[in-house]
């Protein structure tokens, strides 16, 4: 019996953010005018597993105690390669797709690098390297567009919809996360990126290779951010170098990963949680559309509801009995 | 015995030494492009640019020295700048109170962020954010999606592009003014005292008898204050606010401090690191522009340029 | 001793960390199937020849050979993997991790790539049974478990590697007396089995009980090695400290009757389960000591006294008048006049990286400034006055406070708080982990602040300073005061008595269950 207990306790923030995004989800298929038809469900997720995707490359780097402010940029790093080199036939635009995936685990390499090796803070770091990303991007893309002989199929295939009315996206998502985050999370290198998070003082003391799980992840990260940047080049055929863009989905990011569970601190919280943390974040946006809103409240809305639920949060202050357990 | 702040270490600190030379090569560089580069006219205007960020990084430091981040700095930038022409368009009153006005927003934003983080104890990074996006909200909604129409109040263009006092412009005075009240903060004031003390242990200040928690929330008050005041002063340089006015001095004002020398996981630094860092972000920039380098190239030398030299002094000791 | 071959051998071994000679030609020799006892003051090397053989740090000279070869151990890991395992004082437990994945951290056993959750659970039974640690369950975060659990999962992980030599850096120091005997059980079974196995401790009769050697470290050498119980406590003492060693605490002052009400008076004083209706009071000119096994609420009481905990319930008097105490701050304020020493002092009684000069006037900048602006001369003088009073060594004002010795650490806490001029002083076991002079000086300030007017009330883990210092000690059991002892009745035998929560006749069998009378404890 207690053995289920301690399973619970373990997956508490996971489970707590599929519930809030439930609620959501029901509110909004609830109330939209076209009900829970197979367009609704479609346009839903492409705009969710785009965000899932990203936010499942910030949970890596936080993990690790660290964070990625180079996130958004490096996913339109990507998605302008992408426009850019997944060109010709099939096999061609195979490549190209590899590539794009080759250089996001580059970008993610670099930024593990110097953080590891240059012993740099990740914030900083990633500040820094964020620029870098978007000022490659604007090179690729001084105008949004894509290059000749952009294979459209690949693309199709990608965000098109599988019999039965689900989207191929979240296919792709569930693939993911069954492909690389589960086995990730099972892995040793991936109890050492806990580790690393929860205390690395300790960590070290262990014996846990501690450099070696902070590439792993950093690495991972971009390979992730790329996969984004993909996705997204499926759905819009080209690559846009906007600055403003970049900066929002790093932001949104860093919300659905709070929502869904993990701590900024690192060690604690799971991917999947924050998947549905960025499904919810996402999802309540569109909750304004849905009630016929102005528009010109959602960014208002939005913000309001991320600064609520992150309050939330502090109701296990109440609980402290002894001061010195606020302070680190 | 020595009678100077004992805080502050012997030597001078290496990193505010490293970012000033950095600084003379950057002047020599632009000078073998041009001339004009190293004349006192160019400098001053440089200067005068800088104030605008230098009073943001004021503010943001304060924060990182508390070992926190205030990532609501775009939007409470543009908040102060429009809501303190939204107040000119109120009459007599309105154009007195105008700048204060802008300034109360920004420190009333700056409020909240201190409450969340020192009583509700969230993450600083998270609860700025969502502020952010507040903010964001509101100005959208108050200006109906529009740019904002109100203009400056007269006093506003005053202090930020008049000059009054030998031809320095006033942006700089009234940088200068601020500067000079940090550095007074930091180093006279038990307040300050217990910044530093927080940032490095904020157990330890606890218990000595620091109201720790209400020292957090004034600093992101003071923080959301000068924020909004580099707004105003925005505003008041360009004769009106802009809607996104803020988004460009994130990134820059974190940057500025750090190269100063101010370590990102707070309790220490000095200000006249974070001068210096912000005269470089602001150099680095002209040059890139006075190169005529595209867009693209800048944002790739400006994030270079911050990690070479962040790995000249800016890395943590080895553990082990 | 017999002519066998050592397991492990350390030779001219030197560390030095900036500018403190740690360790200076060290040496030592580890047979197997023996506990291997190292003794020594704070700051005598101890610590840094632990880490030296656990491949924390490198050596900066010297060889260290296992079975006969030379090793040298780049990190933990590299340790680890040749045998030699530790079990450190701070624990090297993941927080947010399990028990079981925390004692199989290392190398998990692994299925198909993945980790194999199930012989993990294995393992971990396993370990925890050898370890005497089978109440606690293998899937508890170990964020969640109190102290002394903590410590058995980590003596469970250690034993988990199988290893050649058994390093442990005062590992019982957390446990209580029950679990003590239970790991000896477990350590002496190990010894028969031909582990060699390497016991730090500050508890000679724990040495007593376990060593079959031991060796004394001072000043970052060995200074001597022998059988174990071929020496007196009183020498090795003096070979600890390098000189004549008198056990002598300062006399105390006959208590004086006095007319005007107790300093301090407290009436059932309780928070949740942990602090039960205590009332005691102090009046000015009394040292009170804070006694009974680890855990039983003596820390909590300081704690609640200086307004840390939420959600206390009853009376605290001041000069016989009700106070209300909700935070330190309060505390702190010049009618109250409390001060408190705490437990840790690198953690919560300085800001290590901080200049010394800051870090003394912290608690006192209100009364060194005006309006909130601080008067550096005021500064300057009182925090030179305090240094030159406390004798506390160091290189100038601006220097790190986190440079200075353990002693001299404590020493600037407690100067800290003198600066502020208190009335009540709290101490939180203030000479742990302090040498043996500095331990001296403590004592006599104390006594000197006592005669000055101060109440003084201090928790000690150490019975002789209680006897030394107290005029009354109250003895706590399970959050509640069981016994008061005063004057001529604080002795060994009744502080063992009271702490146990048994009256005094059934002495001699529980003496020795508990394992706890240090006569010397160094």
């Amino acid at each position: 019996m207690s053995d289920w207990r301690y399973r619970l306790a373990e997956q508490r923030g996971t489970l707590l953010a599929a519930a809030i995004f439930l609620v959501m989800f029901v509110i909004y298929v609830g109330n939209h005018p076209a009900g829970f038809t197979a367009n609704v469900v479609q346009t839903a997720a492409n705009k969710g597993v785009l965000l899932a995707l990203l936010a499942l490359a910030q949970t890596v780097v936080v993990l690790t105690a660290g964070i990625d402010l180079s996130l958004g940029m490096l996913f339109i790093l990507t998605n302008c390669l992408g426009s850019y080199i997944i060109t010709g036939s099939p096999p061609t635009a195979m490549l190209g797709v590899v590539g794009v995936l080759l250089d996001g685990l580059a970008c993610g390499a670099l930024n593990g690098a110097i953080v590891i090796y240059g012993r740099l803070q990740p914030i900083v770091t990633t500040i820094a390297t964020g620029s870098i990303y978007y000022g490659l991007a604007l090179w690729l893309r001084p105008q949004p567009g894509n290059s000749d002989g952009f294979n459209a199929d690949i693309a199709d295939f990608m965000t098109g919809r599988l019999p039965d009315g689900i989207p191929a996206s979240v296919v792709a998502l569930l693939l993911v996360v069954m492909v690389i985050w589960l086995p990730f999370r099972r892995s040793a290198i991936g109890r050492a990126v806990y580790a690393t998070g929860s205390s690395e003082v300790a960590a070290y003391m262990s014996g846990v290779p501690i450099r070696r799980a902070k590439f792993v992840a950093y690495c991972l990260s971009g390979l992730l951010s790329a996969m984004g940047g993909l996705f997204v080049t499926f759905i819009t055929y080209s690559g846009e170098a906007s600055y403003a863009n970049g900066g929002t989905y790093t932001l949104f990011s860093i919300a659905a990963v709070v929502l869904g569970g993990v701590s900024l601190f690192g060690g604690v919280g799971s991917a999947i949680g924050a998947i549905f943390g960025a499904l919810a974040f996402r999802t309540i946006g569109d909750l304004l559309f849905v009630f016929n809103l102005d528009p010109l409240w959602q960014p208002l809305f939005q913000g309001v509801v991320l600064l609520v639920v992150v309050c939330i949060g502090a109701a296990r202050l109440f609980r402290i009995r002894n001061r010195l357990d606020l302070f680190a | 015995m020595t009678t100077r702040f004992p805080v502050a270490l012997r030597r001078i600190d290496p990193a505010v030494a490293t970012a000033f030379g950095c600084i003379v090569v950057l002047l020599l560089f632009g000078s073998l492009y041009s001339r004009e580069f190293v004349s006192p006219e160019y400098l001053l205007q440089q200067l005068k640019v800088a104030s605008f960020l230098g009073v943001i990084a004021t503010g943001m430091m304060v924060v990182i020295l508390l070992g926190q981040i205030d990532l609501s700095v775009p939007w409470v930038v543009s908040t102060g700048g429009m809501m303190a022409c939204a107040a000119t368009a109120h009459g007599e009153f309105g154009l007195i109170l105008a700048i204060p006005f802008g300034v109360v927003c920004g420190i009333g934003l700056g409020f909240i962020n201190g409450v969340g983080v020192a009583y509700l104890r969230i993450p600083s990074m998270i609860i700025t954010l969502a502020v952010n996006a507040v903010a964001q909200g509101l100005m959208v909604a108050y200006t109906g999606g529009f740019s904002p129409q109100d203009s400056a109040s007269a006093a506003m263009r005053f202090i930020a592009t008049g000059k009054v006092v030998f031809g320095i412009p006033n942006a700089l005075i009234v940088w200068a003014l601020i500067g000079a009240g940090a550095v007074f903060l930091f180093t006279r004031t038990i307040f300050g005292r217990a910044i530093y003390a927080i940032g490095n242990r904020e157990r330890a200040a606890f218990l000595s008898g620091v109201d720790t928690q209400r020292v957090v929330m004034i600093a992101f008050a003071i923080s959301g204050g000068l924020s909004a005041f580099g707004g105003v002063l925005l505003a008041g340089y360009a004769s009106k606010a802009a809607q996104a006015m803020g988004d460009a001095y994130l990134l820059p004002s974190i940057a500025a401090v750090v190269l100063g020398g101010t370590s990102i996981l707070g309790g220490r630094g000095s200000y006249l690191g974070t001068v210096a860092g912000v005269i470089l972000i602001t150099l680095l920039q002209s040059i890139l522009s006075v190169m005529q380098m595209p867009e693209a190239g800048r944002q790739v030398i400006y994030g270079a340029v911050i990690i070479g030299m962040l790995l000249l002094y800016g890395r943590e000791r080895l553990q082990h | 001793m017999d002519a066998a071959i050592p397991i492990f051998r350390m030779e001219g071994v030197c560390k030095r960390y900036g500018g403190v000679q740690a360790l200076e030609e060290a040496a030592l020799n580890v047979h197997g199937g023996r506990v291997h006892a190292v003794l020594g003051e704070n700051g005598a090397g101890k610590s840094t020849l632990i880490k030296v053989m656990a491949g924390v740090v490198t050596p900066d000279k010297g060889r260290m050979t296992l079975e006969g070869r030379e090793v040298s151990f780049a990190d933990p890991a590299a340790a680890m993997n040749a045998g030699v395992v530790s079990v450190f004082q701070e624990l090297s437990l993941i927080p947010d991790l399990s028990v079981a994945d925390n004692i199989v951290i290392s190398n998990p056993p692994k299925r198909f790539g993945l980790i194999d959750r199930r012989a993990q659970r294995r393992i971990a039974e396993q370990a925890l049974a050898r370890a005497g640690g089978e109440d606690i369950h293998p899937m508890a975060p170990v964020r969640d478990l109190p102290l002394s659990r903590r410590q058995i999962v980590e003596i469970a992980k250690a034993l988990a590697r199988s290893p050649r030599i058994l390093i442990l850096d005062e590992a019982t120091s957390a446990l209580t007396a029950a679990d003590v005997t239970k790991v000896f059980a477990v350590l002496k079974r190990l010894r028969s089995e031909g582990l060699a196995l390497l016991f730090i401790s500050h508890r000679m009769h724990e040495i007593a009980e376990i060593a079959d050697e031991c060796t004394v470290f001072r000043n970052g050498c060995n200074v001597a090695t022998y059988l174990a119980g071929t020496k007196a406590d009183n020498e090795v003492v003096e070979m600890m400290i390098g000189r004549e060693y008198s056990h002598v605490f300062p006399p105390k002052a006959a208590h004086r009757a006095s007319n005007s009400p107790p300093i301090l008076e407290v009436r059932n004083l309780s928070w949740g389960q942990r602090l039960r209706d205590i009332s005691l009071s102090a009046a000015a000119g009394e040292v009170i000591g804070v006694g009974g096994l680890d855990g039983q609420g003596q820390r909590e009481l300081l704690l609640a006294l200086f307004g840390v905990l939420k959600g206390v319930t009853g009376e605290i008097l001041i000069d016989g008048k009700p106070a209300r105490i909700a935070k330190p701050r309060d505390a702190k304020a010049k009618k109250i006049g409390m001060a408190l020493i705490p437990e840790d002092r690198k953690t919560e009684g300085l800001m290590l990286p901080m200049a010394v000069g800051a870090n003394l006037s912290f608690a006192a900048l209100d009364s060194l400034s005006r309006c909130g602006i601080i008067d550096r001369g005021a500064e300057l003088k009182a925090v030179e006055d305090m240094i030159k009073l406390l004798n506390i060594r160091t290189d100038g004002l601006d220097v790190p406070v986190g440079s200075l010795s353990g002693g001299n650490q404590q020493k600037a806490v407690i100067a800290k708080w003198l600066m502020v001029t208190p009335r009540i002083i709290l101490l939180n076991d203030p000479t742990r982990g302090i040498d043996v002079g500095t331990k001296q000086e403590i004592y006599q300030l104390l006594r000197k602040l006592a005669e000055s007017g101060a109440a003084i009330i201090f928790y000690s883990t150490d019975y002789a300073e209680l006897i030394g210092c107290c005029n009354r000690v109250l003895v706590l059991y399970d959050g509640a005061l069981k016994r008061t002892l005063v004057e001529g009745e604080i002795t060994e035998r009744a502080l063992v008595a009271s702490a146990l929560n048994i009256a005094t006749g059934k002495i001699a069998t529980d003496q020795r269950e508990a394992g706890a009378r240090p006569a010397f404890d160094a």
